[in-house]
């Protein structure tokens, strides 16, 4: 099966985000005086091939883990969808 | 007594070391991300510069190079490694040092010389300093803002594994001294072993006077003199 899947990663939210802070009070200067808080993170989508979508999970999980976030400081969460046909 | 050092696609300080090196009247040579043996050298330096473009993350796809296999094992047999700039993130990456890099809070690049304070001469690479003298080398850096758990942070002070601290011109670790955010000001730490080494200073590019400064020499000739006497830490 063909599968998609939707990661994102962010910083941990004990961890001070310079840029979303810069973005923060960019968007007050404009005007927007509701906003509380921004944070800025990475999409990452990744095609991949996998027997179900149980293995498919565990794949993602093991790339996250391993490559595509630093755990240290950053937290990271995916969605899975089957890929559409071509 | 020879250099190692390690270049990966997108290292740009490697020939600078490599001067530095001989500057200091040492052999030095590359090694290629790809090669599987480290063997020959007394010492390795991983360089600063922006390994596979710093895609992902600084030093994210630079810590999976087939090099760093015998990278880690020649840390773990307790010979020295040097990490400068993003080659300390690389380390960090790798799990050789604890820790990660978080962007500068100016989220500036800041390039400049930068007072740093020698908080450690009980490593293989400050023997040559005096305690808490305060030297100048350049950093360079957008990515330089060291972070770590409470925890941990705690153990590696109370540990005298913070080797370097960025102060200002009195010595003093002061809040308009930090660069980029570090935690306790933190520009250098090594391993428990002490034989692993990461700052984001360059030492390199300091180690002759007519470069406007030669502070970084005594860290080359420190390791040099510590292999030559055998490389025992303590």
């Amino acid at each position: 099966m063909k599968y998609v899947a939707d990661i994102v990663v962010t910083l941990k939210r004990s961890i001070l985000d310079p840029q979303g802070d810069a973005v923060r009070s960019a968007l007050k200067s404009m005007g927007y005086t509701g906003v509380q808080d921004v944070r800025i993170g990475k999409r990452i989508e990744v095609r991949l091939e996998a027997a179900d979508e149980a293995e498919c999970r565990q794949t993602v999980d093991e790339m996250c883990a391993k490559l595509l976030a630093n755990t240290v400081m950053e937290t990271y969460d995916f969605s899975i969808r089957e890929a559409p046909r071509e | 007594m020879k250099f190692g050092i390690v270049v990966f696609p997108g290292s740009n300080c490697d020939k600078d070391v490599q001067t530095a090196a001989r500057a200091v009247g040492h052999d030095a040579d590359f090694i290629w991300h790809t090669d599987t043996s480290v063997d020959g050298f007394d010492c390795l330096v991983l360089p600063g510069g922006f390994s596979y473009g710093d895609y992902l993350r600084t030093a994210a796809i630079a810590r999976f190079s087939p090099v760093m296999e015998p990278v880690a094992r020649y840390a773990a047999s307790g010979r020295p490694v040097i990490g400068i700039c993003n080659g300390f993130q690389v380390l960090l990456e790798a799990g050789l040092l604890p820790g990660a890099m978080l962007r500068n809070t100016s989220c500036k690049f800041v390039c400049k010389p930068q007072r740093i304070r020698v908080e450690s001469t009980r490593t293989p690479f400050t023997r040559k300093f005096r305690q808490g003298q305060v030297i100048t080398l350049p950093i360079a850096h957008g990515d330089g803002n060291y972070y770590i758990d409470g925890e941990t942070l705690e153990q590696m002070e109370r540990g005298g594994r913070v080797v370097f601290r960025y102060c200002d011109e009195s010595g003093e670790p002061t809040p308009e001294s930090n660069p980029n955010g570090s935690l306790n000001n933190i520009a250098g730490i090594c391993n428990n072993a002490g034989n692993v080494l990461g700052m984001m200073p360059h030492p390199e590019r300091a180690a002759e006077g007519i470069l406007g400064g030669a502070d970084g020499r005594l860290l080359l000739e420190s390791v040099a003199q510590w292999v030559q006497g055998g490389g025992k830490i303590g």
